[in-house]
C-alpha cells in the first residue's frame, strides 16, 4: 500500500518544485480521525470543504460541526501535524461558517463506519414528515421521535432517551428489542 | 451613533446573553435530576458558549475598527464588570429548581430561535453566517425545553404548581427580549439587526400554544423589567449577575492572562 507520504514524495519528484497535488492532500486529510469519533475521518465527517492552491499557498477550509464543539481546535492541530508530515508545514487553515455544516455531508463510507462502530447514522431529510413515525391522535408536542433502527440488532423498535448525548452531535436512544442503549448521530 | 458603534453594542448583547446563560447552565454539572438531563443541560450550555464566542470575537473586531484596539473574546468575557455586560436580564436569573431552569430556557429558546432565523437574513454577512449555524443548534434546544414545559405542566400536581410559579416569576423579564432602543433602530434601518418588536407576536403565539398543551395558565402581567430602556442590554442588571461573574471570572482576575 502506498502511503500518502510516499505519494507526496513521488509527486514532488515527478513535478520538481510544483505544489503537492490536492488529491494527495485529500488523501492525507482522509487519515485524520475525528477526535471524538475516531471511527471516521474528518473527510468522512464532511467538515473539509475546500483544498486549493492559490498564488503558491495551500488553502484548506474547514467547517465546524457544532459552535461549541470542543474538538475544533484539536482538529486544526491534527490537520497541521498531518500536513507537516507530507512536507506542507505552512498552510492557510481557514474556518468557514457558511454554508453551515450538515450531516447530509457525511460520506456513505462515513455512515457505514458509524453504524459498524455502534452509532446509528443520521436520518436524511431531517424534519420532514416522513422522518417521523405516525403519531396520529397525539399532539405535536407529544409526538414520538424519529425512527432510528438499532445499530446492533437492526430493530426499528427504539426509544429516544434524550436529544443530547455524550458529544454535541449525538442523541441517546435505547433499543426496545435487544435492550441495548446506543448513540444516534443526530441530523443537523 | 455610528453604524460600527451600534454594531459593537449589538454583537456584545448577542454574545453576552449566550455566555451568561451558558454559565448558568454549566452550574448544573453534576446536579441534574438524571444523567440524561445533566448531559442535556450542559450540551445546551456548550452550544451557547460556542455561539457566544463567535459573537464576542466579532464584537472585538468591530471594536478595533471603532477604537483602533479591539479586545479578544476572552478579554471581553473575563475582564468586564457587570455594568459593562449587555445580556438580557432573563438569562442571569438563578437556576432555582428544575422547573425554574426549564421555564427560563423555554422563554429564551423560543425567542432565540426567532431571533436567529431573522438574523440569518441579515445584511451583515458575518452575522447571517453565525446566526444560520446557531439556529440549527437552537432548534434542538427549543424542542427540548417546550417538551419539558409540557411534561412538567401536565405532570403531577407538584410539577404543575412549580412550573406555573416559575413561568409567572420569570414573565416580567421577557419584555426585554423584544425591546428596541437606539442601537437596534440604527441597525434595523440598515437591515443588519432583527426587528425584535416584530418577533413578539409569533413568540407569544408559540408560548400560548405550548402552555395550553401543558395545561398551564398564560402569565397576565403587563409590566416588564427594563421596559423603560434601562435593562440588561443597557448594562442595568439584577443583583444576580455580579455573583455569576465572580465565579466565572475568578481565574482570570486572580491570575491575569493565565493559559493552559
Amino acid at each position: 500500500m502506498v502511503t500518502p507520504e510516499q505519494r507526496a514524495v513521488e509527486a514532488a519528484a515527478v513535478a520538481g518544485s510544483a505544489p503537492v497535488p490536492v488529491a494527495v492532500v485529500w488523501d492525507a486529510l482522509a487519515s485524520v480521525p475525528d477526535p471524538e469519533i475516531p471511527a471516521i475521518s474528518i473527510v468522512e465527517l464532511g467538515i473539509v470543504r475546500t483544498v486549493a492552491w492559490s498564488a503558491g499557498r495551500l488553502r484548506i477550509e474547514v467547517t465546524p460541526t457544532y459552535s461549541g464543539c470542543p474538538a475544533t481546535e484539536l482538529i486544526a492541530t491534527l490537520i497541521r501535524e498531518r500536513l507537516a508530515a507530507i512536507g506542507l508545514p505552512d498552510v492557510d487553515l481557514v474556518t468557514r461558517l457558511s454554508p453551515a455544516w450538515t450531516t447530509d455531508w457525511l460520506t456513505p463510507e462515513g455512515r457505514a463506519k458509524l453504524a459498524a462502530f455502534g452509532i446509528a447514522p443520521p436520518q436524511r431529510g431531517h424534519g420532514t414528515a416522513a422522518a417521523r413515525i405516525d403519531v396520529t391522535g397525539i399532539s405535536p408536542l407529544r409526538r414520538a421521535a424519529v425512527v432510528v433502527p438499532c445499530p446492533r440488532c437492526g430493530s426499528p423498535r427504539t426509544s429516544l432517551l434524550s436529544q443530547f448525548g455524550s458529544t454535541a452531535c449525538k442523541a441517546q436512544y435505547r433499543c426496545d428489542a435487544c435492550r441495548e442503549p446506543f448513540d444516534y448521530f443526530k441530523p443537523h | 451613533m455610528t453604524h460600527d458603534e451600534a454594531l459593537f453594542e449589538y454583537t456584545l448583547r448577542l454574545g453576552d446573553t449566550d455566555v451568561v446563560l451558558a454559565q448558568r447552565l454549566s452550574e448544573w454539572v453534576g446536579h441534574g435530576p438524571i444523567i440524561e438531563e445533566d448531559i442535556a443541560l450542559t450540551n445546551v450550555g456548550l452550544d451557547l458558549l460556542g455561539q457566544g464566542r463567535m459573537w464576542l470575537s466579532y464584537a472585538g473586531e468591530i471594536e478595533a475598527r471603532v477604537k483602533g484596539h479591539g479586545r479578544s473574546e476572552d478579554e471581553l468575557a473575563f475582564l468586564r464588570d457587570g455594568g459593562a455586560y449587555r445580556n438580557a436580564q432573563l438569562v442571569e436569573m438563578p437556576n432555582g429548581d428544575f422547573a425554574d431552569t426549564m421555564a427560563r430556557q423555554f422563554y429564551f429558546d423560543q425567542a432565540h430561535l426567532l431571533l436567529l432565523r431573522a438574523l440569518a437574513q441579515s445584511a451583515d454577512a458575518r452575522i447571517a453566517d453565525i446566526a444560520a449555524k446557531a439556529a440549527k443548534e437552537v432548534a434542538y434546544h427549543a424542542e427540548r425545553s417546550a417538551d419539558w414545559v409540557v411534561r412538567l405542566g401536565d405532570g403531577t400536581a407538584e410539577s404543575h404548581a412549580r412550573v406555573q410559579r416559575a413561568l409567572d416569576n420569570l414573565w416580567p423579564y421577557t419584555g426585554e427580549l423584544f425591546a428596541a432602543d437606539a442601537v437596534d433602530r440604527v441597525l434595523i434601518e440598515a437591515g443588519v439587526a432583527a426587528d425584535a418588536p416584530a418577533l413578539r407576536a409569533p413568540w407569544r403565539a408559540t408560548v400560548e400554544r405550548v402552555l395550553a398543551e401543558a395545561t398551564l395558565r398564560m402569565p397576565a402581567g403587563e409590566w416588564m423589567q427594563g421596559g423603560n430602556g434601562r435593562g440588561g442590554r443597557q448594562g442595568v442588571h439584577t443583583e444576580h449577575l455580579g455573583h455569576l461573574l465572580t465565579e466565572m471570572q475568578f481565574l482570570q482576575r486572580a491570575y491575569p492572562g493565565a493559559r493552559w
